[in-house]
Parts: structure tokens; sequence; C-alpha cells
């Protein structure tokens, strides 16, 4: 499996926990710890999936979501968002994520819905 | 003309008028008056003006001074046919506040003060003493004339038990009739008939006489104007100085006098009465003196020299053996003497009674309550009055003798009443007059008139001696009765006259610019001064001017909409206009009084209809009326307001209680979501490492670096775990403090340490000053030290200075040490200082040091368990933060 993901993610500890995993199923893995830099590098590196933490210092989860969705170049693209708080799947759903994991979540269920997304 | 004669027609006159007064007095509480209220009878009775002293005296006065005693009639004549500037205004006021006597109008326009009502009250008694007493002189005198005459040698009777039996039948007289009801009006319909009848019996009298002297005695006109002009009459001077000032006095007297306040104000039933009496009045008088000069000129002429002037109006026709016409001069005589002092022992029995005996009365019985009682002490008191007024009187003639001629009484009289003059006017025109001035203008104008006029009037050596006569009070020349201020060689009724007014007039100025009105005095100065611009209303309402829309639109303010809107369609159903608004007729009037006086009281009720019908007939007792009710509502609303605070302030209270709950809930939800968060965080490195760890085939030293992850991870969990029991332990108060002495630097030193495990690689200078540190606190150390430790960890973790430090200071104030903690970093934004103490108020903390936030939430509640406080000092370059804590704690605060 090939493919290129872009994983926002502001816990250092999990991020390299998902790089691992995602590297080692074959994808490229690009790494964010804020949503700042997210819009830029979502229009020009144009990834197969954004991997989205729900609470980020500086920009929220969901707000960098709205945008991606408002934008007519990128609202195509795939987002799974990951969360630590159950209640914010309903939000999440309603911004346009394609898929919802909470935390802390079992590899191969995340995994497994990163394949199926990236074979959409 | 046989005596006895003479007094059976007396007696048979007399109870003529009796049955007079009965009838109508029974027709009037029948309520069917008629014509007797008719503006015929109203100037008829205004005839008291003329007495005994204008029937008798008036050919004497003529016979010794010419046609002065015209003035007499001039001044009557001025102001009724001025009615429209004064006698209008006295009338309404007297009518639209229920005036009973003229004391009363000038106590009710100062304030009510009884004090005015007292003083106006004794200058009319002073003043209608002599003058009652020249009335009874006058029957005296009549009857003498008649008994004089009789050839059969009946010993004339005795003057003084005459006068005594016409004293006591005139009381007798008065007391039935004046005081047989308590009318709230005081009005006398059956005396005022009986006084009108009278007023006709002494014109045909006077005119019968006339007529006789004209064409009787003389042959006609002609002859009589040739008698005239032949006679010592025609020499006579007219003394401009003297007409004026007797002008000027019979004018006041006529507004003054008590008896002519009663018939003129308080007897009348309608103010258009006065209207018509303003003509007719004047020509009763005229008719009065039509044929004053032949009488005196003929009299002068026939009757032996010596003979009394004053009485040639009976004289005359006895002389010339008219029996018949002297009798019926007599009766006229008679009936102006008894008119005069029944109508004047009323008003000023009614006087006595209202300002002296009843205050009085209530004084010394303060028990004695407003109710039948009270009006059977007022019937007595004023039938003691008349009583003692009659008496007064008879005294007086008594004592005088009947001295001095009766006109000089007759002015005397009129001077001392007119000394009421500039307080009424100035009650009635000038709205700054006052109390303290009318009171000052009176006793000051009582004093001079009784000083330069009343008291001389006895007579040198009698009442004042010769001395104070010829060289003045105190041997002051200026002060001599006659010559007050050295004003010599005036005529000393003018003399009294200048001088008694102008004092009182200057006295009432001065009093009244230099002292300040009531309240109640500026109330009704007011009420009477303007009294025109409301109009009047009895009490029930006449047929208003008022428009319906209004009434509607006022009626619906105060009953609500609805229900004043079914209220009127009531009434217009009742007057047969279904479907339009009702007519404003008394009777709906009153209804909607009544109405309306359920829900603002009967006085506003009034007050408010008064408005509207364009009747203003709000009395002061309205106003005050008015205004306790107001006031009672606007307690009544004060303590609605006060309830409805209160209720706005449960309400608030409840509201605030409220948001605190729903702030809590969201803290409470939010403060799980935190946790949530926090504890998962964690959780998900540790499961998604054990996950790869158990899958095997990893390079050892990914192995070792992964199996670090987990177990950074798994204590940064532990202290989180600790921390929120920590937290919930100190919040519920159920912390255990190990009180015991510490030494602050020691405390320091531990908690430094403590505090490098954070971010170890960070090198900070601190600065500390150890001296102040050296201080025992007693207090519980390990909480303390953990306090340190978790600023100190913030500083490392937080001061992004190059070379950062951290200066620690100690001072100790009043049994409290405080310990800051400055580093030389950014410092906190304005905005977040008030957050940082909350639970998870992490800010964005882009360093993640590890904290999930709690720390400071943590030292807030130590401090607070401790005694103590924590705060963030703004303003020191750095972020900041004082710790208190008491030197000694002696037990673990709440």
């Amino acid at each position: 499996m090939s493919g290129h993901v872009l994983l926002i993610e502001d816990e250092p500890n999990i991020a390299e926990a998902l790089q691992f995993l995602l590297s080692r199923d074959g994808l490229r893995v690009t790494h964010l710890g804020d949503g700042l830099g997210a819009l830029d590098l979502v229009r020009s590196d144009r990834p197969d999936l954004v991997i989205l933490d729900h609470m980020l210092p500086g920009l929220s989860g969901l707000e960098i979501l709205g945008a991606l969705r408002a934008d007519p170049e990128t609202q195509a693209i795939p987002v799974m968002m990951l969360t630590a708080r159950g209640r914010d799947r309903e939000a999440a759903e309603r911004a346009g994520a394609d898929r919802f994991i909470s935390k802390p979540f079992s590899n191969a269920e995340i995994l497994a819905e990163v394949r199926a997304m990236m074979h959409r | 003309m046989p005596f006895n004669l003479l007094v059976f027609a007396c007696v048979l006159y007399v109870v003529f008028l009796f049955a007079v007064a009965f009838i109508v007095e029974r027709r009037a509480q029948a309520g069917r008056l008629g014509w007797l209220r008719s503006p015929l009878v109203y100037t008829l009775s205004l005839s008291i003006y003329c007495t005994a002293w204008t029937f008798y005296g008036a050919v004497g006065y003529a016979a010794r001074s010419g046609l002065e005693f015209l003035t007499i009639y001039f001044g009557p004549t001025l102001v009724f046919i001025g009615w429209w500037w004064l006698l209008r205004k006295l009338v309404r006021i007297g009518r639209q506040y229920r005036v009973t006597s003229i004391a009363d109008l000038i106590s009710s326009r100062f304030g009510k003060s009884n004090t005015l009502g007292v003083i106006v009250t004794i200058i009319a008694v002073v003043a209608a003493t002599p003058y009652i007493a020249l009335q009874l002189q006058s029957v005296v005198l009549s009857f003498g004339v008649f008994a004089s005459t009789e050839p059969d040698g009946i010993a004339p009777p005795d003057p003084a038990s005459t006068a005594i039996w016409v004293a006591v039948g005139l009381a007798l007289f008065t007391i039935l009739f004046g005081t047989r009801n308590l009318d709230a009006k005081e009005q006398h319909h059956g005396i005022v008939t009986a006084i009108a009848v009278e007023a006709v019996v002494k014109l045909v009298a006077l005119l019968a006489v006339g007529c006789f002297v004209v064409w009787g005695i003389a042959d006609g006109v002609g002859d009589i104007i040739a008698r005239i002009d032949a006679a010592d009459l025609s020499a006579w001077q007219l003394q401009p100085g003297r007409w004026t000032g007797l002008i000027f006095l019979s004018a006041a007297a006529v507004i003054t006098l008590p008896r002519m306040f009663q018939v003129m104000v308080v007897e009348n039933d309608d103010e258009g009465h006065l209207a018509r009496a303003s003509w007719a009045f004047p020509l009763y008088l005229m008719l009065m003196s039509l044929f004053i000069v032949p009488i005196a000129v003929v009299g002068l002429d026939r009757l032996p020299a010596g003979s009394n002037p004053d009485m040639f109006v009976l004289t005359l026709p006895l002389s010339e053996g008219q029996g018949g016409l002297a009798m019926l001069a007599f009766l006229g005589g008679f009936s102006s003497a008894t008119s005069m002092v029944i109508v004047e022992s009323i008003a000023l029995a009614t006087m006595i009674s209202n300002h002296v005996v009843i205050p009085l009365w209530l004084r010394l019985r303060p028990t004695a309550g407003a109710g039948d009682d009270l009006r059977g002490v007022v019937l007595n008191a004023r039938r003691v009055a008349i009583a003692a007024v009659l008496a007064l009187g008879y005294g007086y003639y008594h004592v005088s003798g009947g001295s001095t001629a009766l006109a000089a009484i007759g002015l005397i009289a009129f001077l001392g009443v007119a000394q009421v003059l500039p307080a009424m006017l100035a009650g009635l025109f000038w709205r700054g007059a006052n109390k303290n001035g009318a009171m000052l203008g009176l006793v000051t104008g009582f004093t001079v008139w009784a000083y330069a006029s009343f008291l001389p009037s006895f007579g040198p050596g009698a009442a004042l001696s010769e001395a104070v006569f010829t060289q003045g009070l105190f041997g002051l020349s200026w002060l001599r009765p006659q010559a007050l201020f050295g004003t010599e060689g005036m005529d000393p009724m003018i003399h009294a006259l200048f001088w008694s007014l102008t004092l009182n007039v200057i006295a009432l100025c001065l009093g009244s610019l230099l002292t300040f009105p009531g309240p109640l005095e500026r109330l009704q100065g007011a009420a009477f001064v303007n009294v025109f611009e409301g109009a009047v209303g009895p009490q029930r309402w006449a047929r208003g001017q008022a428009e319906p829309e209004a009434l509607l639109t006022m009626a619906q303010r105060i009953l609500g909409e609805d229900a004043a809107l079914a209220l009127f369609q009531d009434a217009a159903r009742d007057q047969g206009k279904e479907g339009f608004l009702p007519d404003p007729t008394p009777g709906f009037l009153d209804t909607l009084e009544a109405r309306l006086s359920g829900f603002v009281g009967a006085a506003t009720a009034h007050a408010m209809i008064s408005q509207l019908v364009g009747r203003a007939t709000v009395t002061v007792e309205d106003l005050m009326a008015v205004a306790s009710e107001s006031a009672q509502i606007m307690e009544y609303s004060a303590q609605l307001e006060a309830r409805e605070a209160e209720l706005t302030r449960t309400a608030g209270a409840l509201r605030e209680a409220n948001e605190k709950l729903m702030q809590l809930s969201i803290q409470k939800d939010a403060f799980l979501s935190q946790i949530s968060h926090e504890l998962r965080t964690p959780m998900t490195s540790i499961r998604a490492f054990s996950e790869i760890l158990t899958e095997g085939d990893l390079p050892p030293e990914m192995v070792t670096k992964y199996g670090r992850i987990i177990h950074d991870e798994a204590k940064r969990l532990t202290r989180l775990l600790d921390d929120l029991l920590d937290l919930s332990v100190l919040e519920n108060g159920t912390v255990q403090l190990n009180l015991g002495l510490a030494n602050l630097q020691q405390m320091l030193d531990t908690a430094l340490t403590a505090a490098r495990q954070t971010r170890p690689e960070r090198s900070f200078i601190i600065h500390r000053d150890l001296p102040s540190e050296a201080i025992y606190i007693k207090t519980d150390a390990d909480r303390l030290t953990q306090v340190f430790i978790n600023l100190i960890s913030n500083a490392r973790k937080y001061c992004d200075a190059a070379q950062p430090e951290l200066r620690i200071a100690v001072r100790q104030r009043a049994g409290r040490v405080t310990v800051d903690f400055i580093d030389n970093g950014k410092g906190i934004p304005k905005e977040s200082q008030s957050l940082i103490f909350e639970k998870f108020a992490r800010l964005t903390d882009a360093n993640r040091a590890g904290g999930a936030g709690l720390g400071l939430a943590i030292c807030r509640e130590i401090m607070t368990n401790l005694g103590g406080s924590v705060a963030y000092l703004p303003g020191q370059g750095g972020a900041a933060f004082r710790l208190t804590v008491p030197l000694r704690l002696e037990k673990a605060a709440a």
C-alpha cells in the first residue's frame, strides 16, 4: 500500500506511534505538531489522507477540518479525526470528518480504517 | 295713641315674625323654599345694613350735618355696583369653603389659624357691642316717645326695664330660630325671611312718613325744595376729606360688619343673587334716604327747639296727630333694631362658639368625639353666646346711659370692624399675605382704634383720664388719643380712621414680608386668591361641563379599561343613549365619584372629577385629605415596591444560584471531559506502544525506547491521578494537616532541589535573601513545600528568558508571611491572569511540560487550607506569584 498521509497530532508520543505503524504499512507520513501550517501543507502536498487530532494548540482540529471542507481544492480529501473525548464525535461528523477514531485506539483498528480510506 | 295698644301691636308684630320664621324654617327643612330663595329676599335681607341708626339717626345726622349722612349710603352703593371685583370673590370663597363667619374667613385664609379667629371675634364683639346697645336704646327711646304723649298720665315705662325686656325678647327669638339646627352652611332661612319682611316694613314706614311730610305737611315737592333752601341746612359745607373718609368707612363696613357678612356671604344661596342685588340694594338705600332731608327740615321747622332730631321720624307724625302713621314708623324702627340685633347676635355667636368655646371645649375634654355629643355642645354654646352678646349690649347701654348721639356710636363701630378690612383684602388678593402679617395688622389697628376712637367716646375722664387727653399717654404728647404723632386739629373720626388703618396696613405688610407662611397658609392663600381658577361645586354635582371622553379616559386610567367602559356603557343605557357615551349628569358624576373613591380615596376622586367638570371645589381639607390619601397610597405602594424589591432580590439570588449551578454543571462537564482527555492521552501512547511491543520483531534499541515511553506515560498518568485525588481531598476540606514549626529557609531549599527535576537541563539563577528567610512558621510544612515546588517548577517550565532568573522575596507583616516568586519571563497575559488558578487552565503551552493544568489549582486549595492565599502579582516584569501564610496557624481553616 502506498500513499501520502498528513498527520496532525500534538502529543509527540502518540505521533511517534502512528508514524511507526503507518510507515510500516508502506505509507509516507508527514507529521505536524500543531494546526498552524496544516492548511498550506495540505494545499501544497495534496496528501491522500489527513489524520487530525481534535485538541490542538493554536488552531483546533475542528477549525482545520472546517477550512479544508470550505476550500473546493481540498474539500474532497479524506479526513480521519482522532479524539480523546467521546462526545466530540457528533461535532466532527457535522464538520465533515470521514472517519472518527477515539483514543485510546487499537493499532489494528486504526490501520484497517486507514487502509479502507486509502482504497476508496 | 294708647301706649297699651302700642305694646299690643308690638307683641302682635313679633308673633307675626315668629310665624313667618317658623313656616319658612319648616319649608326649608322639607326642601320647598321656592321663591323664598330669590334675589328679592336676598336683597331685602341685606337691608339690615339699615339699622335703627339709619332709620332714626339719619334724620338727626341730616339735621346736624346736612347731606353728610349720604356718605353712609354711598360706600355700600359703590361696593355693590363694583360687585364683580370684590363681592363676587367674597361670596364665591364663602360658598366654596363653607365659610361660617368673617372670623372664619380670616382664620381659614391664613392657614386655619385659630388665634386669628379669636382676634377677629374679639374685634367684632367689641365693635358690635355699642351698636347693639344703640339698637336697644333706640327701641327704648321710641317707647319713651310714645309714653310721653300719653294724656292719661300713665307712668312711662322705666327705660332700663324696657331695655331688659327687649334684650330678653330678642335673645329668645334669636335662640329659637338661630340655633334650631346645625347646618353645615350655617344658614337660617327662617330668620332671613323674617328679616326680609322687616326690611319691607321699615322701607314702607319711612316712605310713608316721608310722603306724609312732603304731601301732608308741606305742599308737595316744590314746597319742600323751597323749605330746604330756606333752612340752615343749605348753609352746610362739603368737607372733601371727611366725605372721602366716611364713604370709605361705610364701604369697608358693609363687607366687614359681622351681620352684613352673615347675610351677604353665609346666607347666600346662589351667586346670581349678588348680580341682582348689585343694583337692587343701592336702589333700596336710595329709597331709604329719599325723604331724610325733607323730614329733617320739616322737623326742625315744626317741632319745638331742643327736641331730639334722632326721633323726628316718630315725633313728627305724633305731633301732627297721626297715630296710625306713628305706629307704622315705630314698627319700622322696631324692625330696623330687631333685625340688626338678631343677625348680629347670630353672627357673633357663631364666631364665639366656633373660635372660642369649641376649641376650648376640645382642649379641656380631649376625649370628646365629634359626634352628637359635640353637636349639643355647639348648639348650647351658640345659645349661651347669643344671650351673652345681648347681655353685653344691654350692659353697655346701661353703663353708657344712652349719652352719646346715635351717629357717633355707629361710626365708631364701623371703624372698629373696618380694622378687619386690610387682612381681608390682602387675604383675597395678595398671596404673599401671611398669618403673622394679618395678626400684626389686626392687633395694631384694633389697638389704635380703641385708643384713639373707642375709649375717648366715653368722654374725658371716663375710660381715659383727662391727663391722657390733654398730655398724651405717659405724658408723651405725640400719644394724645386725638392727636397721634402730632396731627393736631384733625376731625377726631378721620384722625382715628387714618391712623388706625394706616398703621394696620403697614403692620400687615411688614409682618407678611418679614416672615414666611407655613404650607397650609400657602395652600389656602393660593386657593383663596385664585378662587376663580377653579369653580364652585356644591357637594352634589351640578350638570358639569365635562367631556364624557375626558371622564372616560380618566376612569380608565384608574379603574382599568374594561371596567371603566362597562360603567360608562351601563350609564349610557340607563340614559337611553345605548352605544354612545353617557351625559355627565349629576347622578352619573356621583356614581363615578363613588366608584373612583374606592380606588383613589374620596378626596382625590372628588378633586379629579372637579378638575374635569371645571369646578375645582378643592378646599384645604380636601387637599389635606388628598395628601393623606396619597401618603397612604404611597406607603402602600412603597410596601409593594419593597415586596417587589425583595422578590427581585430573591429572584436575582435564585438566578445567580441557578447560574452558578449552570456554571458548575458546565465546569463539571468541562472538568470531566478534560480529565477524560488527560487520562486518555497517556493511555493512547501506552496502548499503542504496548501493542507494538507485543507484536515482537523489533530491534532492541526500539524496544528500549518504546518501553521508556510507556514508562513515562504511566508515570504521567499516576501523577495526574495523584493530583486529582489531592485536589478532591483539598476541595472537600477533608484534608488532614500536620501542623508543626518549620523553618522557611529549609522549606525553600527542599522545594528548589525537588523542582530541579523539571526540565533539569535548564540552569536558573536564583535570587534569595537568606536572613529574611530565617523564620519559623507554624504550618503544614509538607503542604507548603508542595506549593513552593509547584511554583518553582512552573517557573522552570514556562519562563522563556534566555538566561532565566527567579527571585524569591520574603516579608513579615502583622503575623503573616509573604513569599514572592518572580521570574524574568514574559509573564502571564492580563486576560489569562484570572484563569490560571482554575482546574485544567493550562494555557496554550507549546512546551507541554507534562502538567495537566492542575498545579495552580492545587496550590490555591492548599493555601486556603493553610489559612493563607496565593495570588498573581501583575506588573512585576515577569510571572510573579505571591503566597501569604499566617505565621502561626492554630487550627485547620475550614
